[in-house]
């Protein structure tokens, strides 16, 4: 057996690099700029020298021994001429200058206030920890830089100013890097602390370098064209740069240049150093790649979601996952998913060979890679993976024993994880059976679309296959679509009937709604039932009667259809299921629609996540068999009125657009009685909305009392399936004022808003009214206007994706240590007790229905024994 | 049966109870009572949330998964008597930013029981509130160039409204700009300087400044509207006021609620703010039609308001106070976090989900948090 260890990090020390610890660390003193020498080799000394580590396979690194991807490199170091400021430093170098005495180093506070300095310090740490501390530092340093001599030496101080971004004068006199540094080693550890500083972890001298350490050659490998050139990394450029300059500067030195030429050379490997650290400091250019574009140091590479902490720490790549267009497939179960076989024969899953499944396993290394269901890998215990071909499989068959893992194809029943993005909530993710199907799409239930917020407009989604037991227990316990049901959002199912099968529920459970015992029993086979014995012995089945052969017999509830207005005594409104049967009202998206009504929560609750999984499949499909069997059709005659409310609705359209012109009349007499707090103008705008706005919500209730009600439109809109009555009323009669930021239409030309009105046109067309409905059609400026309208709103969700995307990033980050501790209080990473009970009762939403404790049914069902 | 529930008491909470109460019939027996309480609180136990659950990212998830579906628009409209308000996701972002200055203070008062039924009264009651400014109540403000004076037409009218003489204006303005003599002329003000020489610039100065001079009502109180609600009149103000409004007599203190979460914090403390916060954002989440249950808007609100003063969801707020590093680099800003750890040398103790999860070790939640002991035999 292999040996387990397992350790486990518990803590990381964050500190400064001393000088001394940047040599200790590094195995190569770089003194060249040359990367290789004429046979391409790396030359000893230069940036790529391979005790840094190795990026070409076939060579061994010096200082490990080890090969490509064995090695993980190593640091080097160089040797700075002259001493440069670290750019990330420079502020707290400015601090620490115009805080200490310019002679002996000390704070300029004298020795007893120090000490209630710090003891202030420790006590707002105690209070409200390390940040209020920072805080505290500013406020006593931002203070200290007025002091103009040292309580301690009497040294007069002089005004220090920073160049930016990292030149320091005094009093006009510049301060190079080497007095700046003498200035900050005078400052004793124990006035250190003021600053913020841990004397252990830095001192402040070793933030202006006097050497610099070599990032390892791992971190910046180099990529060879097709051409054979080797491009190198940008950070080897810049690298380049700085120990191409610092040789100089030694040279110049050395040679005893002029001052003026040192000088030079120093601000040029300072300039080098910082764009090494930083490339886009404020005042400084960037440095370029010589096609012009800035090249990427390492600020750049950890900051910002392409950077490394949000990109590969964070974020993390998985492979054995799969991914293309989605559709429906209505025959699956709910909890299943379709993959092409295509995909189950690329995708494996490993299987340990025993003595007891050696047969069985064998039988996939004999079918190969390329017949289904086959084998693509062997993994020896000592780890070493065979690919399994047509060629070699004899002789692995012949190999195989106990121990060793065969990487078989995907199968029917295999555990998946599918996934559609964007993740917003945890049913985006869930547990699904594999189904191996023909065809390229991955097929899903129609019902999960709700979850996963998935349609079949060329959606993509992705499948993960785990690949261990673990995985693949906590992903069948935890993220199984039936675990799943509940959402913990409000505490009430998040699959249900929609669309089609909505209607097709609501059609069945109508009051007269009869079949043939024939077809009754044809629609549940089609659904997957057989046993019948709950149909009643009878010729003619009722659809109430077909939909409860589905319910278990002893399930009671009361509950309340779409159509249920409270005081209006109507016995069709109430659902009432007795025992199992449907007595009375119909089902509709109250009763079986997402995060509708207690019905379904309720045979989650007391049948089982298995047996409410079951019967969502089954009721959905029952409604789409229904359908089908008997026609749902959709034309434009059902949505004509009668010519009486025809004449109504133009009535009422009239006398509202006679409103508005007498609205403007007595505006422009100046007689209109003016809001508080509104102009004139602004006024006559609210009261023509106003008007408008009660004339279209009539029209719409003229267009409901009158329309057709024996429509399948009409049905869809009862049952919830699609649309609502004012879609009828805009298509019928009205399509009602166009609303651009919640007013009337007013952009466009100097006083009029098309040039087709007249200017100082208040009228009701002129601004958007549109007083026919679609079926009549638009005149060209209605459609203008509705066009608007139409814009805004797709500018609307094209702005708030990513506002909204980003308060979710925001909240996630804010609150994701936050759990349940074991002793039932809500608390935060350090411990900090957020609630003390979790929601004040500590419920789990999702175990709860809609929020609470349904403490009245179960009342009446203990009333009821 | 008081002893019965009492005997529950301890372990259901007190709303639980309370409904058990209203829904059970008022003849039952004993027995039957006990069985009912025993019934709701075996459903109460194995509805608890577990330890480990992670609720704050559950939390996370269901206000920022609605949030996708809120509309941007900002302003909603209803009819003409309401007042705009910003609602939808800008709404919710400025609450959950914890911004000290919101885009629409506004206020609803409600009045104590004789003051809040006759229209006309609570209209005056109204009036009274809004803040008054000099340039509210003149009809026009006109400098005299020849003389180098500053002449203000007060309006009588509004005068008479607000029961305000042109006399108290003055010695208002009097107090306000001290080296200018007043004159007061039935209606009109006169404002000269006194001391001989004042350029036009100054006398213009004077004018702007004149328009905003503070005459009554309760500052910050920018515009009143009386609205009925329900069988009672209230006021709803835009601009906010708390302090001062809750010191009038005929408010009734219990129900009088602004919308700004930092005055609340101010005037009434941290247990208010949060209330508050739970409020406004129940508020918004409950007009676009959307359904997040409670518990996780009082989640939310805990986490802004628990260090005892309102922080807001982003790196100044909550974020800057997490104990890892790592966990506040990777949120925005990491190199600087990197940096400050360096400089004082901090230790992270990989307490947190999001370190561990760079390490690609068990985050300390759900099935992660849990560990085994087992004894290894020694082969």
């Amino acid at each position: 057996m292999e040996e387990y260890l397992n350790k486990k990090v518990s803590s990381i020390e964050f500190g400064f690099m001393s000088p001394q610890f940047i040599k200790t660390m590094a195995t190569v003193k770089i003194v060249t700029p040359e990367l290789y020498d004429k046979e391409g080799y790396p030359v000893d000394g230069g940036l790529m020298d391979i005790r840094l580590g190795v990026i070409d396979p076939g060579l061994r690194c010096k200082t490990c021994g080890g090969k490509l991807k064995e090695c993980i490199g190593h640091f080097g170091y160089i040797e700075l001429a002259r001493p440069i400021l670290h750019i990330k430093f420079v502020s707290l170098i400015a601090d620490m200058l115009k805080s200490t005495c310019r002679d002996c180093g000390r704070l300029l506070i004298p020795k007893q206030r120090i000490d209630t300095v710090m003891e202030e310090l420790d006590r707002v740490e105690k209070e409200a920890g390390l940040v209020a501390r920072r805080d505290k530092i500013k406020e006593i340093i931002s203070t200290t830089k007025a002091i103009k001599q040292c309580p301690y030496c009497k040294a007069k101080q002089k005004a220090i100013l920073i160049e930016k971004p990292s030149t320091f004068l005094e009093e006009e006199k510049r301060l190079s890097p080497i007095e700046i540094r003498t200035r900050l080693e005078k400052i004793p550890d124990e006035d250190v602390v003021v600053f913020g500083i841990n004397p252990k972890a830095m001192r402040p001298e070793w933030s202006v370098l006097t050497v610099m350490p070599i990032p390892p050659v791992t971190m910046r490998p180099s990529i060879t064209l097709e051409s054979g050139e080797r491009s190198e990394d940008d950070l080897t450029h810049k690298l380049g740069d700085i120990v191409r300059i610092n040789q100089r500067l030694f040279e110049n030195i050395n040679a005893g240049a002029p001052e003026i030429i040192v000088e030079d050379l120093w601000d040029l490997l300072q300039y080098h150093i910082t764009t090494f650290f930083d490339n886009e400091v404020a005042q400084l250019p960037p440095a370029r790649h010589r096609s012009g574009q800035p090249l990427k140091t390492l600020t750049a590479r950890i900051n910002s979601k392409e950077g490394r902490i949000r990109n590969n720490l964070v974020g993390k790549r998985t492979n054995f996952s799969a991914r293309t267009v989605i559709s429906p497939d209505p025959k699956l179960k709910i909890n299943e998913v379709g993959v092409p076989k295509i995909v189950a024969m690329k995708i494996t899953v490993p299987e340990r060979i025993t003595e007891w499944n050696k047969e069985y396993l064998k039988k996939f290394v004999e079918k190969g890679p390329n017949s289904y269901p086959g084998s693509n890998y062997l993994i020896r215990p000592d780890g070493k993976r065979k690919r399994i071909t047509d060629e070699t499989k004899e002789q692995i068959l012949e190999e195989l024993q106990p121990g060793f893992i065969v990487e078989r194809h995907l199968m029917d029943g295999d555990i998946a994880i599918f996934n559609r993005q964007p993740s917003l909530h945890r049913m985006s993710m869930m547990c699904h059976r594999v189904r191996v199907l023909p065809a390229l799409t991955l097929r899903l239930h129609p019902a999960v679309c709700t979850p996963y917020n998935a349609d079949f407009d060329g959606d993509e989604m992705n499948l993960h296959i785990p690949q261990t037991e673990e995985a693949r227990a906590e992903a069948e316990i935890l993220m199984d679509v039936q675990t799943q049901l509940i959402s913990p959002r409000y505490g009430l199912s998040i699959i249900g009937a929609t669309n089609d099968s909505l209607s097709g529920m609501y059609v069945l459970t109508q009051k007269n709604f009869v079949v043939p015992r024939e077809e009754a029993i044809d629609i549940l086979t089609a659904i997957g039932v057989e046993d019948f014995s709950a149909l009643p012995n009878k010729k003619q089945i009722t659809g109430r009667e077909l939909f409860s052969t589905l319910l278990p017999e002893d399930f009671n509830f009361t509950g309340y259809t779409k159509a249920y207005k409270p005081g209006i005594d109507d016995a069709d409104a109430v659902v009432h299921i007795k025992s199992g049967k449907l007595i009375s009202g119909c089902m509709d998206k109250a009763n079986l629609g997402e995060g509708q009504g207690l019905l379904l929560r309720n045979l989650h609750k007391y049948y089982g996540s298995e047996f409410a999984l079951d019967l969502l499949g089954k009721i959905f499909n029952l409604g789409n068999e229904v359908l089908l069997r008997h026609g749902f059709s959709v034309g434009i005659a059902d949505v004509d009125i009668s010519e009486k409310g025809e004449a109504e609705i133009t009535k009422n359209l009239t006398q509202a657009e006679e409103d508005v012109e007498y609205l403007i009349k007595t505006y422009r007499e100046g007689k209109l009685e003016i809001l508080p707090g509104r102009t004139a103008l602004e006024t006559l705008e609210l009261r023509i909305l106003e008007v408008l706005n009660k004339a279209r919500n009539k029209t719409g209730k003229l267009v409901s009392d009158t329309a057709n009600k024996d429509t399948d439109i009409m049905r869809m809109i009862k049952s919830g399936a699609r649309g609502n009555l004012l879609n009828i009323a805009q298509m019928s009669a009205c399509v009602g004022q166009q609303a651009l930021r919640g007013g009337r239409i007013n952009k466009g030309y100097t006083d009029r808003t098309l040039s087709v009105f007249k200017k100082g046109d208040l009228g009701y067309a002129a601004h958007g009214f549109i007083n026919r409905g679609f079926k009549h059609g638009l005149r060209p400026y209605e459609l203008f206007f509705m066009s608007m309208t139409g814009r805004d709103s797709m500018m609307d969700t094209a702005l708030r994706t990513p506002k909204s995307g980003y308060l979710y990033r925001r909240l996630a980050n804010a609150l994701q240590d936050l759990k349940v501790e074991y002793d039932f209080t809500v608390r935060d990473a350090s411990k900090k007790i957020v609630q003390f009970n979790y929601g004040e009762d500590g419920l789990d939403v999702s175990k709860t229905e809609g929020g609470t404790i349904n403490v009245k049914y179960i009342i009446d069902t203990m009333e009821g024994d | 049966m008081e002893d019965l529930y009492a005997e529950y008491e301890e372990k259901l909470p007190q709303k639980l109870i309370e409904e058990i109460k209203t829904h059970v019939p008022s003849k039952i027996s004993k027995t039957k009572l006990k069985a009912i309480l025993e019934k709701v609180y075996l459903e109460y136990i194995t509805g608890i949330a577990e330890p480990g659950e992670c609720v704050g990212l559950v939390g996370a998830e269901s206000i920022g998964e609605p949030g996708t579906q809120m509309t941007l628009n900002t302003f909603h409209f209803a009819g003409v008597s309401e007042m705009n308000v910003t609602t939808g996701l800008p709404r919710l972002i400025e609450i959950l930013d914890g911004r000290a200055e919101i885009s629409t203070k506004m206020m609803e008062i409600y009045l104590k029981k004789p003051y809040n039924q006759q229209p006309e009264q609570v209209k005056k009651l109204a009036e009274s509130l809004k803040e008054t400014l000099l340039k509210d109540i003149t009809t026009s403000m006109s400098i005299n160039l020849a003389e180098t004076k500053l002449v203000i037409e007060l309006d009588e009218k509004k005068l008479t409204d607000i029961n305000v003489k042109p006399v108290q204006i003055a010695k208002v303005l009097e107090k306000n700009f001290k080296g200018y003599a007043l004159k007061v002329d039935e209606a009109s003000l006169i404002i000269k300087s006194k001391s001989k020489e004042e350029d036009i610039s100054g006398i213009y100065k004077l004018k702007q400044k004149a328009k905003s001079v503070y005459i009554g009502g309760v500052k910050g109180i920018k515009q009143v509207l009386p609205v009925k609600r329900g069988d009672e009149l209230i006021i709803i103000t835009a601009g906010t006021n708390l302090k001062e409004i809750l010191q009038l007599d005929f408010v009734d203190q219990n129900r009088v609620m602004s919308n700004d979460i930092f005055e609340i914090q101010e005037v009434l403390g941290i247990e208010a703010a949060r209330q508050a916060v739970i409020k406004e954002v129940f508020k918004v989440i409950d007009a676009q039609g959307l359904n997040v249950d409670m518990r996780h808007i009082m989640l939310v609100a805990d986490t802004m308001t628990m260090s005892g003063t309102v922080l807001g969801i982003n790196r100044y707020g909550i974020v800057k106070e997490k104990p890892s590093v790592l966990a506040r680099a990777s949120f925005e800003t990491p190199i600087k976090h990197i940096i400050q750890a360096s400089i004082t040398g901090e230790k992270d103790d990989l307490k947190s989900v999001i370190e561990n999860v760079m390490l690609n070790q068990y985050v300390p939640i759900g099935t992660g948090l849990p560990g085994l002991i087992t004894k290894i035999k020694k082969a």
